[in-house]
Parts: structure tokens; C-alpha cells; sequence
């Protein structure tokens, strides 16, 4: 138990970061206000959240705009998926030693 | 303990976010109740149009161009006012349920929800208009049925997962409208009228239902 419990990953500690890392993952990409409608975060606690993601290489971003407003979007990159995916599977080992 | 119960709220947390942001999960139960009722009163004044025509052809005793033709374009401008209507208050209605949560109507999910329903059903309206151009109006009716059926079949996989089994039941309702066209007006109401209200009524009862004081949701 305690070899899975090391396999988290310290990083998807934080329910918000799990919660943008898992729109990332079924979406090609997301902007920023999507993202704070999903995951139910205030503009600041989200923008520090995106922001160790994208410093860790989870997540790339890419600055765009619509018309003169600019719009920010998210994508998840191939490390970002990776670690999450391995951060699922040490879950679900967890989980399954319960019952 | 504690940690693992921990863990498996994560577990909850990411499946719910994926559902969520991939799946458009607001459709308001009234909007099928809605739009089953415009199309249930559409079909009653069809059928009125129907006998009136079929009255007057009898009195004559010969077929008239224009009466037909009359008849013809009115039943095309009554299918699409019917068709606006419908979806003009099943729309309201589910705004008013993303108003009440909070979402937000076009979000990444509601555009694939509504680009996976469009495709089919833009090229169901195109087929169906070219049946009433050529006056080939035996099936109009079942092919109504048979791409709103599909479209439903399609986008279902981002909403909420009953609107697959609609789908389901207008494309049978629809095959099996294909051999007998003449019932057309009937299998139409059926389809569109009253499985609108059926699936309305149990929409709302699933997911729209005030919780009840018993406390059970």
C-alpha cells in the first residue's frame, strides 16, 4: 500500500489541478473561462494553478485572441498526459486494496 | 483509512469533470414536453388541412393542381413553423436550466453536442425538402423520423445518455413508417408529439425533479 501511495503524484494533490487535468484530457483544448466554470475556482486560485501545471510541463498554453479580446486556451501535452494517467492507475490500485 | 476515502473522492471528482466538460448535461425535461405538444397541435392542423382537402376533392370529383399544390406548400410552411417553434421553446427552456446551474450555454460540450446533432439533421431537412420539390411526398414523414432519429442517435453520445434511446425508438418509428406512407401524418405525431412528452415527462422526473421532501433524490 504505501509503494502506491508514493506513486501519486504530488502535484494532482490539489483537487482544482485534478479537476483542469481532467477537462484536459477528453478536450482538445480549453479557455480559461471554461475551465473556471468546470472546476469552480476563483480567477487567481485557478491562473496559480494553471500556471505550476504549465511550469511542470503538464499543460501548454497558448495565447490567442477573438477579435480584440484576448482568449487564452489550455491543452494538455504528451507528459502531462502520461503522468496523469499513471497518477489514475496508483488510484485505482489504492481503491482496489480497500475492498 | 481516511486517505483512501480520499482518493476515491478524486476518483469522483475526475469523472465527474469529464462527463461534465464533455457532455452537455442540461437539456430541460420541459423542452421535450414543449416541443411535443407544438408538434402534437401541428399535426392536428394537418390532419384538419388533410380532410379538408380530401372533402373538396370528393365534391369535385377530379384532382385539381392547384388545390394540391395549395394543400402542398401549406403543409411545408406548417411542418417548419412547427419545427422554429419547437425549437425556439425547447431552447428557452433549457436556458432557463443552465441559467439556474450556473453553466453556461456554450461551453466546449454544447458546441459538440449541437455540431453532432446538426450534420445529421441539416441533411435530413435538404433530403426532405427535395421530397416536397419533387412532390414525392409519400416520405417525407418517415424520413422526418428516420434523420431526426439519427441525429438524436449521434449527439446522444454528448448529452445526456436517454437522448440515445429516443433515437432509437424515431428510427424504428420511422422504418416502420417507410411501408406504410399513408399513415404518414399518424407516425409523424407519434414520433415527434407524443414520444417528445413521453421522454419529457420521464426526463424530468430523472433529472429536472425538485429533490422531494423524503429527502430521497
Amino acid at each position: 500500500m504505501r509503494k502506491e501511495i508514493e506513486q501519486l503524484n504530488k502535484i494532482f494533490d490539489s483537487r482544482i489541478r485534478i479537476g483542469i487535468m481532467s477537462a484536459l484530457m477528453v478536450n482538445e483544448s480549453m479557455n480559461f473561462n471554461e475551465l473556471k466554470a468546470l472546476v469552480d475556482a476563483t480567477d487567481g486560485n485557478l491562473a496559480t494553478h494553471l500556471k505550476t501545471l504549465e511550469d511542470n510541463t503538464f499543460i501548454k498554453v497558448e495565447k490567442g485572441f477573438i477579435g480584440r479580446k484576448t482568449n487564452t486556451t489550455y491543452a494538455i501535452t504528451k507528459a502531462g498526459e502520461k503522468a496523469f494517467r499513471s497518477h489514475l492507475d496508483a488510484l485505482e490500485k489504492i481503491i482496489r486494496n480497500l475492498g | 483509512m481516511k486517505e483512501q476515502y480520499q482518493e476515491l473522492e478524486a476518483l469522483k471528482d475526475i469523472r465527474n469533470i469529464m462527463e461534465r466538460s464533455t457532455r452537455f448535461l442540461s437539456l430541460s425535461g420541459w423542452s421535450g414536453v414543449w416541443a411535443g405538444a407544438v408538434a402534437l397541435g401541428g399535426s392536428a392542423i394537418a390532419w384538419l388541412q388533410l380532410e379538408r382537402y380530401y372533402n373538396q376533392y370528393n365534391e369535385r370529383g377530379n384532382f385539381d393542381t392547384e388545390h394540391y399544390i395549395n394543400l402542398r406548400n401549406n403543409l411545408f410552411y406548417l411542418g417548419v413553423t412547427v419545427f422554429i417553434i419547437a425549437l425556439t421553446g425547447a431552447f428557452l427552456f433549457t436556458l432557463r436550466k443552465v441559467r439556474k446551474q450556473n453553466g453556461s450555454i456554450w461551453s466546449s460540450a454544447s458546441r459538440r453536442f449541437l455540431n453532432n446533432l446538426a450534420i445529421p439533421l441539416g441533411t435530413g431537412a435538404i433530403m426532405v425538402s427535395a421530397f416536397v420539390y419533387n412532390n414525392d411526398l409519400q416520405y417525407v414523414a418517415p424520413a422526418c423520423l428516420l434523420f431526426y432519429g439519427l441525429s438524436l442517435y449521434n449527439a446522444g453520445k454528448f448529452t445526456l445518455n436517454d437522448i440515445r434511446y429516443l433515437g432509437i425508438i424515431e428510427v424504428i418509428l420511422g422504418a416502420i413508417c417507410l411501408f406504410f406512407p399513408g399513415l404518414g401524418l399518424y407516425f409523424w405525431a407519434a414520433g415527434f408529439g407524443l414520444m417528445h412528452i413521453v421522454y419529457g415527462i420521464i426526463m424530468w422526473n430523472k433529472y429536472d425533479r425538485p429533490l422531494s421532501k423524503t429527502g430521497t433524490a
